[in-house]
């Protein structure tokens, strides 16, 4: 969900962006590794295992295994054609501009085949080994990710992250649904949990590294309509999300472990955000207040997750009714 | 092409190779692991 923040595909920036110059070396391996987003692929690990573990039925390791495998190399396709769709504007932006393609370490066609191949890897992975409606969530993901968010709502609407959310939201619906096979309540509430969580977690990263998404002309909230809009839209999303995060133990679908440590965080992820939404940024500001809601949001979803598999295995061993 | 880039050139191939070799074999016991769990059920 990192790679959400390297996009923007607004294809007037091609001519200011520097060229790209075809190498006649092989790529490295490395580099192709890195067009999967190594580090964006542990959170969707995470989650994915999250599912795996919290659905209310068993599955072989191995299948297991197979499963939480099949959805790492479907998000690792889906980010290499992010790379290949958006290298003109990665090239623009100093975070991103070493990356293999704006790099020139690798051809364009290359990061495209190797996304598509990886991504219908996947799907025929999970649909063979695991089942159809789990592969199709899957191939729904990818398609949701690189062509609808990435290749056509993410350059012309400022709600981008709101929309990319949805993308990151997949690996433990996609979990869970490998495991018993029919989608429920409790799967959906964990991807509109993660839906929620992504635009106070991403606007809060925006608002203090403004500038380079200025610059290369992405259409992020802050870029468009402003810091004031941004702080409130981070606060509207922060109390949205809490009744959401808690929404599992009001279901029945965990017991009081879950639902306290949901209660607690969501109360503190509130608390964090206020500060957020009072203020404006001064001349001389570190931006203290945001970038503690960032660094908070991401021990938020690791912990509730954490809580939420904690809280199912206590259950299904019995140690808790 | 220079000797330095030919050096480069085989050295980047031969990594790629050894990458793509890793990989098919990860795959054919996994492939193979997933077969017989599987079918494990199925066979007395």
């Amino acid at each position: 969900m990192v790679a959400l923040l390297a996009h923007g595909t607004d294809k007037t920036m091609a001519s200011t962006a520097p060229q790209i110059t075809p190498q006649s070396l092989p790529t490295e391996w490395r580099d192709f590794l890195t067009l999967t987003k190594p580090r964006v692929m542990t959170l969707v690990i995470f989650t994915a295992i999250c599912g795996v573990l919290a659905a209310p039925a068993t599955i072989h390791p191995v299948l297991g295994f197979t499963a939480i495998l099949a959805i790492s190399i479907g998000a690792g396709g889906s980010a290499a054609l992010n790379h290949w769709w958006e290298a003109d504007i990665d090239a623009g932006m100093k975070r991103t501009m070493n990356r293999p393609l704006p790099g020139g370490r690798m051809r364009r066609e290359d990061a495209r085949d190797f996304g598509i191949f990886l991504s219908a890897a996947s799907v025929g992975l999970m649909g063979l080994a695991i089942g159809w409606l789990a592969a199709a969530l899957l191939l729904g993901a990818i398609i949701y990710y690189a062509v609808i968010y990435t290749m056509w709502l993410k350059p012309r609407t400022p709600q981008n992250i709101v929309i990319g959310g949805g993308a990151g939201a997949f690996p433990p619906l996609i979990g869970w649904v490998a495991v018993t096979g029919d989608i429920t309540a409790m799967p959906i509430l964990l991807f509109a949990i993660i839906f929620f969580w992504t635009p106070p977690h991403f606007w809060a990263l925006a608002l203090f590294v403004q500038s380079d998404y200025a610059k290369v002309g992405i259409p992020m909230l802050p870029v468009v309509a402003g810091e004031k809009v941004t702080r409130r839209q981070i606060m509207i999303y922060t109390v949205l999300l809490a009744p959401v995060a808690i929404a599992p133990w009001y279901i029945g679908g965990t017991s009081w472990i879950y639902g306290s440590v949901a209660v607690v965080l969501s109360a503190l992820f509130v608390v964090l955000a206020m500060p957020v939404f009072t203020r404006m940024r001064a001349e001389v500001d570190s931006m203290k207040p945001e970038k503690a809601l960032f660094k908070f949001s991401i021990v938020y979803l690791f912990v509730l997750f954490a809580a939420l598999v904690a809280d199912r295995v206590a259950f299904y061993q019995g140690w808790i009714a | 092409m220079t000797p330095d880039e030919e050096r480069e050139f085989l050295r980047r191939r031969k990594a790629r190779n050894w990458v793509v070799l890793g990989t098919l074999i990860f795959f054919v016991g996994l492939f193979y692991a997933i077969t017989i769990v599987r079918i494990g059920g199925q066979v007395n």
